[in-house]
């Protein structure tokens, strides 16, 4: 608010060098040879340095481990980074990577993940270009009896998560042979990894420490192992600690983004309107290599026909390998493509069966004691027709929504909904890390200390994660807060992601401080000498009508050496998911979500203005309203940007629109009001009744959107973005 | 070249090369990193800054234009460790996540305030429109300075 906090590029460090990345020129490229001689040359340029060069593995830890830090022989994408510059400023190393010659052949690409997966492609990863693919079958889809039947292809481009601070690692050698890495970043032991491996170094001398992060979205979770590797290879290479920041074109170019996708949806369904089947085939571009791509996969497929109970399903999807930056988590991870289709299909369904799509939503959406599409039975915390009820009364559907026919004139008028299920953690595809280690210790003054794995990335984790303390120890709020994410000083609580942090780190904290609190109220029950329930009020802790303040029980317990901290482990058991079939319980829980939007369309030139949007979701608890509210209108707008105006264009594997003039994000004028709605339909194993928010915002958006415009106009786009072009019908 | 020019009321005079920006200058000559750099192009307004007044991009604007003016950055709305009551407001209603792009918005938020005291929404999206959220989808943003013009410069927030 005042400036005064440090992101990445505003830390300095006495004897830094700064460093620079030369990356391939072409989309798919054997390297023949390396001429940096004219580079080096240039004053201030410390080294230049190239695979041969990593200390330790040149293979990226992640997944598929598939990913070079640093390309050897070949190149698969345009912007993969190949050498690393290091020199005295900025400009200097910017200039020398510019004058780095690569002589190379080009090898056959290939751009399209369709392309990518038909047998005479060029092969760039495996036999097949297929980096994974899954299988959901639930019930019988060939026994299902359809009387109406819709089917369709939907296309999304990628989205760029467009954070307004770029990449950027700082790396410092300790004089111990160990490294320190400071970085904006979203998963610091995920860094650690990388790190260590990058160099060949002992995780115990490995410390990452995240720095005040200026927004990711999913683009800082695998990422900065890239660039804080570099960065710590840099800096054991030269001794001197070591700044790299990306420009914004950089960044576009070589970091991960949502991938695009294709698909074809089948819906089969009674003529009153009951959906008994639906077929999907789900394709995602991964780009060149695996990164997470067989985790955001997973997760679209698992939730790919919808917040919807259906008999049979059959969901086949595929993750391809192309000649382009290679793709990973931005928010939603997998749904909001797939979202996009299956939720536009819907209402083409309302459409075919002359119903409003709201009905033909409340008609099947999964109630209590329903199934899945694999099949597992929802058994509490589910307020997705709370979600459609509460959305269509605040816009006032039932006079708003009339059929499209009905409208006349240039600037049309039009109101769509759109609905979602999300499954809150890694579930079962991530069950290796789905635990959270956390620490809580309250000082001699009376005030707390939180130590998590997961970081503050602006969504809000600090501030729940404080108030979830303090309601447990009964500690005044403004007396608790959580240490910067250190991985040599904190535990490992799993990756900032998934929507995860609340549930997954808010239970960790909440047993941590329980043990805590537990030994206060021994406390308590002597000072008063009296036996009973000990709660916790304006600062006070009381036992009937006796009271004594907070500050003096914690004094008393220090003074009498009680043990004022304690380490919390939890872990979740019991997700599945079957490799053949995919049925099982792939999350422990899941938020439910309706959005409606209103907009206006101008049939002649084909732009969009968004109204009214109004977003709904069932979150079991909102620890902190105002954050909450503040995730929604965040993801919804992310979510309106990319229905309508983010279109990133790569041509024959080159992007074309690397930077904000080219790829358009929302600005304020842009931006609707968007109206929070919050469902509470507590969820008894979350800490005190929370799920998860950090994705759901964004995911059923694009539909939503996508609805309005076809209600507007009756032209029905089945590709993303809603361009111009697009929309123009007049 | 010499350079002199006024920064949040105190004089200053270096030594810049005419073209430099005057984003690097802030930061780095002057030391001063609440302003940030967020795509060197003018096109995100991460490094805003008032000049005489104007918001200005100052990754885009080079430093030989600074020469007599009055600059105002975001360090320079809280002297004393006091928030200014548009920093009060955008607490107050939850319009900042990340950070990053807050120092920008809230400049713009006062070159609007410091012209017109009592703005339309309308006026609030234009004065804004160049300065890039991508955490908070701007509603909060809209609020804050909605209240912040409606306090005045007394920074009598009202509890919600």
């Amino acid at each position: 608010m005042t400036g005064q906090s440090l992101f990445i590029n505003d830390v300095q460090f006495p004897d830094m060098l700064y460093a620079a990345t030369v990356r391939a020129p072409k989309p798919h490229i054997r390297i023949q040879s390396i001429d940096d001689s004219a580079a080096k040359k240039l004053p201030g340029v410390k080294g230049i340095y190239y695979a041969k060069d990593v200390p330790g593995d040149n293979r990226v830890p992640l997944v598929f481990q598939d990913y070079p830090f640093l390309a050897g022989n070949i190149a698969k994408f345009q912007g993969q980074a190949v050498g690393l510059v290091a020199a005295e400023d900025p400009a200097t190393a910017r200039r020398a990577a510019a004058m780095v010659k690569i002589k190379y052949k080009e090898l056959p690409a290939v751009f399209d993940a369709l392309e990518a997966m038909k047998k005479k492609s060029p092969k760039i990863y495996g036999k097949d270009n297929i980096f994974k693919k899954f299988t959901v079958k639930k019930g019988d889809i060939k026994k299902a009896r359809a009387e109406i039947e819709v089917e369709d292809t939907f296309t999304v481009n990628y989205q760029v998560h467009a954070y307004l601070e770029t990449q950027g690692a700082i790396a410092v050698p300790r004089d111990d042979g160990g490294m320190v890495v400071y970085g904006s970043m979203q998963c610091p032991f995920y860094v650690q990894d990388a790190v260590a491996k990058v160099l060949g170094e002992t995780y115990n001398k490995v410390t990452i420490i995240q720095q005040t992060t200026g927004g990711a979205f999913g683009g800082k979770e695998d990422v900065p192992s890239i660039v804080c590797g570099h960065a710590a290879m840099l800096a054991r290479l030269t001794g001197r600690p070591v700044k790299l920041i990306y420009s914004r074109e950089e960044d576009f170019q070589s970091m991960s983004k949502r991938h695009p996708g294709w698909a074809r949806i089948k819906y089969g369904a009674t003529k009153k309107g009951k959906i008994v089947s639906c077929k999907v085939k789900y394709v995602l571009d991964g780009g060149a290599f695996a990164t997470l791509s067989p985790i955001v996969l997973w997760r679209g497929t698992v939730h790919a026909s919808g917040p919807y109970e259906i008999d049979n399903v059959i969901i086949e999807t595929y993750a391809a390998a192309t000649n382009k930056v290679p793709c990973g988590a931005y928010r939603g991870f997998g749904q909001p493509q797939i979202s996009f289709a299956n939720e536009s299909l819907i209402d083409m369904l309302a459409g075919k069966l002359n119903m409003d799509p709201s009905r033909l939503r409340e008609i099947n959406a999964i109630k209590k004691g329903g199934t899945t599409a694999t099949n597992q039975k929802i058994t509490e915390s589910i307020g997705l027709h709370k979600t459609m009820a509460l959305a269509k009364k605040s816009v006032g559907w039932s006079k708003k929504w009339k059929k499209p026919s009905l409208k006349k004139g240039v600037k049309k008028y039009g109101i769509g909904m759109a609905s979602s299920i999300y499954g809150v953690g890694l579930g079962a595809g991530g069950q290796h890390l789905a635990k959270s280690g956390s620490f809580v210790q309250i000082e001699p003054d009376g005030s707390a200390l939180i130590a998590v794995g997961n970081t503050e990335m602006g969504q809000g984790a600090r501030t729940v994660l404080s108030q979830i303390a303090a309601e447990t120890l009964g500690a005044p709020y403004e007396l608790v807060d959580m240490m910067p994410t250190d991985t040599s000083r904190v535990p490992d609580s799993g990756p900032t992601v998934a929507s995860r942090t609340t549930v997954m780190s808010g239970t960790s904290v909440m047993n941590a401080c329980k043990v805590i609190r537990a030994r206060i109220d021994e406390v308590v029950r002597k000072e008063l000498k009296v036996k009973g329930k000990v709660l916790s009020e304006n600062g006070f802790y009381k036992i009937g009508n006796k009271k004594a303040p907070y500050a003096e029980i914690i004094a008393r317990c220090w003074a009498e050496r009680v043990h004022l901290s304690h380490a919390g482990w939890f872990r979740v058991e019991g997700t599945t998911f079957g490799e053949k079939d995919g049925q099982g319980n792939p999350y422990f829980v899941y938020t439910w979500s309706t959005m409606i939007a209103e907009v206006e369309v101008d049939t002649e030139t084909g732009l969009v203005e968004v109204l009214n949007f109004v977003s709904a979701h069932d979150i079991g608890k909102a620890v902190n309203p105002r954050e909450a509210e503040g995730q929604i209108q965040g993801g919804g707008l992310q979510g309106i940007g990319y229905a309508l105006l983010e279109n990133l264009v790569i041509d024959n594997g080159r992007m074309m629109n690397p930077n904000f003039t080219g790829y358009i994000i929302p600005t304020i004028e842009d931006s609707p009001d968007i109206k929070p709605i919050i469902v509470e339909e507590r969820y008894p194993k979350g800490p005190y009744g929370a799920k998860g928010l950090g994705e759901p915002p964004l995911i059923c958006a694009a539909p939503a959107i996508a609805n309005a415009v076809y209600n507007a106009t009756g032209k029905r786009i089945k590709d993303l973005p809603l361009i111009p072009e697009r929309v123009k019908c007049a | 070249m010499r350079v002199s020019f006024k920064i949040n009321g105190k004089k200053v005079t270096l030594d810049a090369a005419p073209e430099a920006r005057l984003l690097d200058v802030i930061r780095e000559d002057l030391g001063l990193t609440g302003t940030k750099e967020g795509c060197s192009k003018g096109e995100c307004g991460a490094c805003s800054v008032i000049v005489d007044g104007e918001l200005v991009d100052s990754c885009i604007f080079p430093v030989a234009q600074a020469e007599g003016r009055e600059i105002t950055t975001i360090e320079g709305l809280s002297p004393g460790g006091k928030l200014h009551p548009i920093q009060k407001a955008f607490i107050n209603e939850g319009a900042v996540q990340c950070g990053f792009c807050t120092p920008g918005m809230v400049l713009a938020a006062k070159a609007l305030l410091d012209k017109k005291s009592n703005p339309s929404d309308a006026d609030i999206k234009e004065a804004l429109s160049g300065n890039l959220c991508r955490c908070t989808g701007y509603t909060k943003i809209k609020s804050a300075v909605k209240k912040a013009s409606q306090n005045g410069e007394r920074g009598r927030t009202k509890k919600r």
